[in-house]
């Protein structure tokens, strides 16, 4: 029910009415709500969006279990929410550019960049955000909100260019608090850019519930009062997300300006690996979400259509597993960077201070670390 | 050679690098179709069209926000904050964004927009319009923040500002927009970042300033003159980074130095450049640093805002004082 008092004076004149529609192809059994779009048709081009999301999981399992073994710093997982990045990176073209968050690692993953490169940033270091991957994709942004400004300004530059490129900034629930988000809407209306908004609603904030994040009845909603294009996707399934995102992104290339999708899914683990849920979640939440998770889903699909079977099954989880572990070899393996690219990436040329400092600096860090190393 | 105001030589340099670089755009409030509320950008819609110059929504954050991710894709932004006042929003994607990307990815992205905004008091302005915020930028590792102080400087900084590789800050003193008037050759010349300018040389007191406190040091320099001190006067010009060489060997040739802005004292880049002398050259001191500043308070309205300002006066009588010493 809407929450928002209904007019006092029915006989005033509707100006404007809106509607939010919500996109669904698998339900948490598996079963077809309605037909597959001509893109995901056949199983052959679902079993890359399963696998992707199995690798996924596979990599957010082990960078939990890294982090417990103080081997990699705080981490956010993406469990439960897989379809998400894997439903927005599928959509992309090569060309199109991505903005993402911190829960979007396996979109970038789909997209070209290392295991090893996104984790990187988690084990300390910039070294990885040079990556092999698509060079116009931008850093995963820690800040919250922020980026969907970047998003716009990034979509204006394909836009100026004249290219059939499209942007997909994916962003929480609760950046749909901030004004940067609200402006970057603002923006893609008024400019009307080619660039797909996603948010992965997964109802929590840290602590914080939907509820007390927001009193909207959607957060699709929010992208109304910017003029642009808006539906909500049930962020579980992985088609569905796929699809409101390659239509919103199709729409950009063709210059028929923004799109807002969100994708509602829900935050099965903690926030990150610094935090413990269980000082502000009912337990019993988690579990009643935790049928609809979206991996089960699509293979319960595969498995009624025989596109799936265990041994298939068996045969992924081990490929999975490799592949995981072949990244996180090569992190680990990688050789320790000087002190000196602290420096060296601040500006095209360093000025005479910042030399100086360098030079001073770099003499000062060798001889902490040599005092350290004596003991 | 036309003599031309500071915020023509503003608009010339605009023109000059558009026409120069297809990827130049400039974008803000009131930017087009009024040419911007000091006509900074006037002519320039006409010229080069809406794709290039463009009139954002109201929201400094966005123009920032925007404009960072329009650098990042290759484009070369030249973004209006209205006045310096309004540039709080902006300093999140200034100092979390901007600053950081070629940080962030190891030179795989790039920044080069370039932010201007018109900055500092003495026009009568509405409160949050006569801001002087140098120190805030000067704190953010990554940013270039310059502020010409004649129109030749605006015309040759400024393009510099715009062909450099990461976020520069350009802040236009707005009391000088018109009362700075000189030669100006717009033949796309441009001046280095990074460095002062030694305005008139003097044997006695270096006297350091930046902005539209240069004007009432210029004034000052010429009354001391009158008095018979052979004053040095520098203007900075770039805040960040600062031309430390040209202040020292000043200061170590007259063994005194004034340091004048009109942003508050605690903590303003006057206190950065009094630190420097005085770790690097102390030894050739005959005198205390003195600092000529805006006080630590809320920047007046207009009624008392030249009693706020540094003015000649309380300028001349630091120069005296520290003749004074030996």
């Amino acid at each position: 029910m809407p929450n928002v008092p209904t007019d006092p004076a029915p006989d005033l004149p509707v100006v404007a009415r809106f509607e939010i529609r919500r996109r669904r192809y698998l339900d948490e059994n598996g079963a077809l709500m309605r037909p597959l779009p001509d893109s995901l048709a056949a199983p052959e081009s679902i079993t890359p969006l399963y696998r992707a999301m199995v690798l996924a999981r596979t990599l957010d399992a082990k960078c939990v279990a890294l982090n417990r073994q103080s081997r990699l710093g705080t981490y956010a997982t993406a469990y439960g929410q897989e379809a998400v990045p894997i439903g927005v990176a599928s959509a992309m073209r090569a060309g199109d550019v991505l903005v993402p968050s911190y829960r979007e690692n396996a979109a970038l993953i789909w997209r070209g960049v290392g295991i090893d490169e996104v984790l990187s940033y988690y084990a300390g270091s910039e070294r990885g955000s040079d990556w092999a991957g698509p060079a116009h994709d931008f850093p995963t942004s820690i800040t919250v909100g922020g980026h969907a400004l970047h998003a716009a300004g990034a979509a204006y530059a394909l836009q100026y260019r004249g290219e059939a490129r499209a942007v997909a900034c994916v962003f929480g629930d609760a950046a749909t608090s901030k004004g940067d988000v609200y402006e970057a809407f603002n923006l893609a209306g008024v400019w009307r850019l080619p660039v797909v908004f996603v948010i992965t609603n997964n109802r929590w904030a840290i602590s914080t519930p939907l509820a007390k994040q927001t009193a909207s009845e959607t957060l699709a909603q929010k992208g109304l009062a910017a003029g642009i294009a808006v539906e909500q996707a049930d962020g579980n399934d992985v088609v569905a997300v796929h699809e409101a995102v390659r239509i919103g992104l199709d729409r950009g290339r063709s210059g028929g300006g923004a799109t807002l999708v969100e994708a509602l899914t829900y935050r099965l683990a903690d926030h990150n690996t610094a935090d413990d849920a269980r000082r502000y979640r009912d337990p019993a939440e988690v579990r009643a979400h935790e049928h609809a998770e979206p991996v089960g889903r699509v293979r319960r699909w595969l498995e009624s259509v025989q596109a799936w079977s265990d041994a298939r099954q068996a045969e992924l989880e081990a490929a999975c597993s490799a592949e995981v572990e072949a990244g996180v070899e090569k992190l680990f393996g990688a050789e320790p960077e000087p002190p000196s690219v602290i420096f060296d990436h601040l500006y095209a040329e360093p000025s005479a201070e910042l030399a100086r400092q360098r030079d001073a600096g770099l003499r000062a860090i060798a001889a902490e670390r040599e005092a350290k190393r004596r003991g | 050679m036309a003599e031309v105001t500071l915020v023509k030589a503003v608009n010339l340099a605009l023109a000059r690098a558009m026409e120069e670089d297809p990827d130049v755009l400039v974008l803000g409030q009131d930017v087009g179709v009024n040419g911007g509320v000091f006509r900074a950008t006037e002519g320039l819609l006409e010229r080069f069209g809406e794709r290039r110059v463009r009139d954002t929504p109201l929201a400094e954050l966005l123009i920032c926000g925007a404009s960072v991710g329009m650098a990042a894709q290759g484009l070369k932004p030249v973004c209006e904050i209205q006045f310096a006042g309004f540039i709080y929003p902006a300093l999140d994607q200034l100092a979390n964004h901007a600053s950081r990307l070629r940080t962030r990815t190891r030179g795989r992205m790039t920044c080069p927009l370039v932010l201007r905004t018109p900055a500092g008091g003495g026009i009568h302005a509405p409160e949050h319009h006569s801001e002087s915020i140098e120190a805030f930028l000067a704190h953010v590792p990554g940013l270039k923040c310059v502020t010409p102080s004649t129109p030749e400087r605006a015309y040759g900084l400024l393009l510099s500002a715009i062909r450099d590789p990461d976020p520069v800050v350009f802040l236009e003193p707005t009391r000088l927009y018109r009362l700075a008037k000189g030669p100006v050759e717009d033949d796309g010349r441009g001046l280095p970042l990074g460095r002062a300018f030694v305005e008139r040389e003097g044997a006695d007191v270096t006297l350091v300033s930046w902005g539209g406190a240069m004007w009432e040091s210029r004034a000052a320099a010429d009354r001391l003159e009158g008095e018979g001190a052979g004053v040095e006067l520098i203007d900075a010009a770039s805040i960040t980074p600062f031309d430390e060489d040209t202040v020292l060997g000043s200061v170590r040739r007259t063994g005194r130095l004034v340091v004048v802005h009109e942003a508050p004292y605690t903590g303003g880049f006057g206190a950065e450049v009094a630190a420097r002398v005085a770790e690097r050259a102390l030894d050739r001191l005959l005198a205390p640093v003195e600092r000529v500043t805006g006080f630590d308070t809320v920047m007046p309205l207009p009624k008392l805002e030249r009693d706020y300002l540094p003015g000649v006066e309380r300028i001349a009588a630091a120069l005296r004082r520290a003749l004074a010493s030996d």
